[in-house]
């Protein structure tokens, strides 16, 4: 079989997609291209289709909360696609950052069914809406929960441990915490 | 806490003494009904002679010989709930139940003690009557059975003309009982149960009752008295291994044991038409599988493997009783070694091994059978020979067994031809699938 | 979604409103033609918490809505509030059948993040316990999938000797299941005495068991009715679903991470990458089973190679490592360093890594992002599992009931791994 030679993700993106990338970050060989939010689905197809890319394998999403300072970053949130060629043996990082006022992206189920769950999880889990997703229902927490757990504002709740000297107490918060 | 337990400490001893007090009237009657009906027509006889009215005097050794009867299969039960178990752990490498009693003898006990003590729920929207009724049925579908057994050449329940018949009947009265609970229980998990029950047990009751018919044809009878009567001279295992292997094969099915046990499916089901039985109920759901399973072990003595027949039976019945009970478990621990190692059919593929394998083979056994028998008593009558011990035997058996080898190499060419097939085509689908996939 | 397929206990109706199923399920469901079926969380072959909502025609799947997360523990969440080292702990949480390969997958990310270098015999032990892992988590899978399609004494066979692996767990860590053996720099401590006898006696003893386990299902007529032609992912469906591991590998592709990208000393090893090719159920079974035997081989090549490796069994860099406690009598820096790494640990820049390794279900992968400081901004583990669920409706569609089951078992879910 003629493998195609492979093609450089940043160069070939820059060539044919000049207005959409941000910024481009090398760390630890990692390659990550931040792109604009809105082209998402378009790069995503180009980057799985094009002879020379053909990253056809969706790794992971996950998104990043950049909650209390992330004044020098273009947005609050960032959800990063890792996309993998089986064919090229790569990886490759796809980031966007979403703004805090309006936490929504296209989805790229299309392009990938393996996405389905992964958005959900974002959905549920950082509150980032995922436009035109076929089953926007909440993936891990109960339908009925309230906010959003992964979000750094997010405060992470415990209960205090009952003994027999502190019994009293717990429960008249309990009690306070039910009216 | 001290207080709350006295009363449910007098509630379980009480519980504890009814049981004894059951036991042992079971074995009082148990030690009637074998020490023999010639003992209990000297008891009524005794009992008009001491001034008894005759009906009640006649009444009296009935009784308790149907108590006898009716407990000796409960009360193995007990025992073979431990047996099962001690097996089942050798065969996966465990120790199995050792700590009630010694060797966990008593563990069955404990068991029932537990299940009798534990709470009895009743799900909302059931159907009481038919919930209810149910297990009862399960359990006399089977205890009815025992009274067509001949225990030796002179204890029997009732020596039925038309035992055979009668025991097909009565053993689809489970299929009823299990159709009844996996409805009234409103849970779809039981009437899916049910449901699979249904299909299975009718479509086995098929091949069940055909290789029925074989014994009866060799025995010239349908009471379970004469079949093994006529299996003095020779088994009819080795004169029809076909109608033995299928008979064997749908009791499995109609238990519905591993690899039949989809009714009950643990993995798929969860426990099938009984998931919503709780306590006794559910106890004796278990118990009369429990006892379903070891009565066909039974019933192949009976009908295949020469009931009581051995060495000097005739001279002493309990021997004969011994005898039965030895085959028995011979099967029983069969069906316990196939139910540990092969794991669970698909509700289509049980119904494709019945109507498109066993269905078919049991026919033309029960045909061929019938002409051959013909042919082999035509040749005795001119032969002059009369069938009374093993030798006389040896013709006839040689006959019909060389009969059901060629239907079995045969049926085994067949079926290794059909599969083979089957497998290239699969292979083909799976290959072309694949092919269009890419 | 909550009051669905129940009925309350006072009026014996189901109360709820179909048409939030809408879309979910066929038009059938919604008049009543169809039935529609819980199964789990309660059950005994949902491999833990997973619910399936089923949609029946008979006993046939119509359509079928996995739901998950009754095993959401919050893990990420937590790790963000802890320090790198102390997160390690939580990890062995998730996939409980595999800790080590989650230990393995978050310490790796964490050494990226940071640029820490560990030594060759720390590499050596952690792919000899990472195969280990891998047999355990296969025995385990082995034999409830066989336990779920009625094969009971396979089950109690194949816990027997993963007990043996559990107890060289615990000889390494003290623990049977959740060691948190592996640490960033290397592992905990130094493999004890006893370890390499029993791993030797283990490995003379494994391969004869496999045989067993094969010779009572690979032959058998009943499995291989139950289990061929059932539950076909095509391989181009397998990589569009994110399907990762054997299950993919038994539809053949072949995708080990072991092998295209070696981690560890894997690179050092020679085995084989067992591949299907119909991508059924039984082909996930012999990919698994085959897979079984090549972990065997790798030990065996990494215990050759234990006695050649260089280095101790952590990284001697004191600023991420801590110091040993011989150490600590003697130097005040030693001190210092480790009551710097136990209070406050070590930092990392803000930055962000993905490190994916191949754990016996699949692809598992940890995304870390530093925030420069001692505790990481978000760590998120893409998990094999909460894939493979997420692809059950896409594969047991129009399949029966004890095909489903069948299905669950072969595609090797924990949910655990899944709810995280």
């Amino acid at each position: 079989m003629n493998i195609a030679q492979a093609l450089d993700p940043v160069v070939t993106l820059k060539t044919y997609f000049p207005d959409v990338i941000q910024e481009v970050i090398e760390f630890r060989d990692e390659v990550t291209i931040v792109i604009d939010s809105e082209q998402i689905v378009r790069v995503m197809q180009f980057l799985r289709d094009t002879t020379g890319l053909i990253y056809n394998f969706l790794s992971d999403i996950s998104a990043v909360d950049y909650y209390p300072d992330y004044g020098h970053r273009p947005g609050r949130f960032a959800v990063a696609y890792h996309l993998y060629s089986l064919l090229y043996n790569r990886r490759l990082r796809i980031k966007a950052y979403v703004q805090e006022e309006s936490p929504s992206l296209p989805t790229i189920i299309q392009i990938w069914p393996a996405a389905n769950w992964l958005e959900r999880e974002i959905m549920d889990m950082m509150g980032i809406i995922f436009e035109g997703h076929p089953d926007p229902r909440r993936l891990l927490m109960p339908d009925d929960w309230n906010g959003h757990p992964h979000r750094r504002d997010y405060p992470l709740g415990y209960e205090t441990i009952q003994f027999s000297f502190n019994v009293e107490e717990i429960m008249k918060h309990k009690v306070k915490g039910q009216k | 806490m001290e207080s709350r337990s006295t009363p449910n400490q007098f509630l379980r001893l009480g519980i504890t003494l009814v049981i004894l007090a059951v036991i042992g009237g079971g074995l009082i009657a148990l030690l009637n009904g074998i020490t023999g009906q010639a003992c209990l027509n000297n008891l009524s006889s005794c009992l008009t002679n001491n001034g008894w009215n005759p009906g009640i005097a006649g009444f009296v050794p009935i009784l308790l010989g149907v108590l006898g009867v009716a407990t000796f299969p409960l009360l193995v039960t007990i025992l073979l709930i431990w047996v099962e178990r001690k097996f089942a752990a050798r065969i996966q490498d465990r120790i199995g139940p050792n700590r009630v009693g010694p060797f966990g003898l008593i563990q069955p006990l404990a068991d029932v003690l537990k299940l009798l003590t534990k709470e009895d729920i009743t799900p909302t929207g059931a159907d009481k009557p038919i919930y209810n009724l149910a297990p009862p049925f399960m359990v006399a579908s089977v205890l009815l059975i025992w009274a067509v057994v001949p225990f030796t050449p002179y204890h029997y329940g009732v020596d039925l003309e038309i035992g055979a018949i009668y025991f097909v009947a009565v053993a689809s009265i489970a299929t009823l009982a299990v159709i009844m609970g996996g409805w009234a229980s409103n849970n779809k998990y039981a009437l899916l149960g049910a449901f699979r029950t249904v299909a299975l047990l009718v479509s086995y009751e098929i091949p069940l009752a055909m290789a029925l018919l074989v014994p009866v044809l060799l025995a010239g009878s349908m009471s379970m008295v004469g079949i093994v009567e006529a299996q003095g001279a020779m088994w009819f295992m080795f004169m029809a291994p076909i109608a033995t292997l299928l008979f064997f094969i749908s009791s499995q099915a109609e238990v519905g044991r591993a690899p039949f046990d989809l009714i009950e499916a643990e993995s798929e089901l969860i426990a099938g038409f009984n998931i919503e039985y709780s306590g006794m109920k559910f106890a004796m759901f278990f118990a009369g599988e429990f006892m379903h399973v070891f009565t066909n072990g039974v019933l192949m003595a009976i009908l295949f493997t020469g009931g009581w027949w051995g060495p000097f039976a005739y001279e002493a019945p309990l021997l004969g009783f011994f005898y039965l009970m030895i085959k028995s478990s011979f099967w029983y621990f069969i069906s316990l070694w196939v139910r540990n190692s092969l794991p669970r059919f698909r509700v289509d593929q049980v119904m494709n091994l019945n109507w498109k394998i066993l269905v078919p083979i049991s026919i033309l056994n029960l045909i061929m059978m019938a002409l051959m028998l013909r042919i082999a008593l035509g040749f005795e009558q001119s032969a002059g020979i009369v069938v009374t011990d093993f030798f006389s035997a040896l013709p006839r058996t040689g006959f019909l067994l060389i009969g059901n080898v060629v239907v079995l190499v045969v049926v085994w060419l067949w079926l290794g031809r059909q599969g083979r097939q089957q497998r290239q085509l699969e292979e083909m689908n799976r290959f072309s699938v694949t092919a269009t996939g890419d | 979604m909550a009051n669905m397929a129940m009925t309350t206990a006072a009026q014996n109706e189901w109360q709820g409103d179909l048409s939030e199923l809408k879309g979910l399920v066929s038009e059938r469901a919604l008049t009543g033609e169809t039935m529609m079926l819980n199964m789990g969380p309660h059950h005994p072959s949902t491999h833990g918490v997973l619910r399936l909502l089923l949609e029946l025609d008979g006993e046939e799947i119509v359509s079928c809505i996995p739901d998950v997360g009754y095993l959401h523990t919050g893990i990420e969440k937590n790790i963000e509030a802890k320090t790198y080292e102390k997160g390690v702990t939580l990890t062995d949480r998730m996939d409980y059948l595999a800790p080590m390969s989650n230990n393995m997958v978050f310490c790796m990310a964490i050494e990226k993040l940071t640029d820490l270098d560990v030594p060759e015999r720390a590499q050596v032990i952690r792919t000899i316990c990472l195969e280990l892992t891998r047999l355990n988590s296969h025995l385990v899978w082995l034999g409830t999938h066989a336990i779920d399609m009625g094969a009971m004494s396979v089950f109690l066979y194949c816990f027997r000797e993963r007990e043996m692996i559990l107890d060289m767990f615990e000889m390494l860590s003290g623990q049977r299941m959740m060691g948190s053996y592996i640490r960033p720099g290397g592992v905990w401590r130094d493999l004890p005495q006893e370890f390499l006898p029993a791993l030797e006696t283990f490995l003379n003893y494994f391969p004869a068991k496999i045989d067993d386990y094969e010779r009572l299902l690979t032959n058998n007529p009943v499995w291989i009715d139950r289990t061929q032609g059932i539950g076909v992912i095509e391989p181009d469906v397998a990589l569009a679903y994110g399907i990762t591991g054997p299950s993919l590998r038994a539809s053949g592709v072949n995708w080990d991470i072991r092998k295209t990208s070696p981690y560890l000393t894997y690179g050092h090893y020679s085995f084989d990458v067992p591949l299907g090719e119909h991508g059924d159920v039984y082909d996930r079974y012999i990919v698994r089973v085959r897979e079984m035997r090549e972990s065997v081989s790798i030990i065996r090549q990494a215990l050759k190679h234990l006695t050649q490796a260089s280095g101790g069994f952590r990284s001697n860099n004191r600023k991420f490592v801590p110091p040993p406690r011989s150490e600590l009598g003697q130097s005040m820096e030693a001190v210092i360093h480790h009551f710097k790494l136990w209070t406050e640990g070590f930092s990392a820049p803000d930055a962000e890594v993905y490190m994916a390794i191949e754990s016996p279900r699949g692809e598992i992968g940890c995304y870390l992002h530093g925030t420069g400081g001692n505790k990481p901004r978000r760590v998120h583990f893409k998990t094999p599992s909460l894939i493979h669920i997420s692809a059950l409706s896409m594969i047991t569609k129009n399949h029966f009931i004890a095909d489903v089951v069948a299905i669950i078992g072969s595609v090797d879910i924990v949910l655990g791994d899944c709810d995280r």
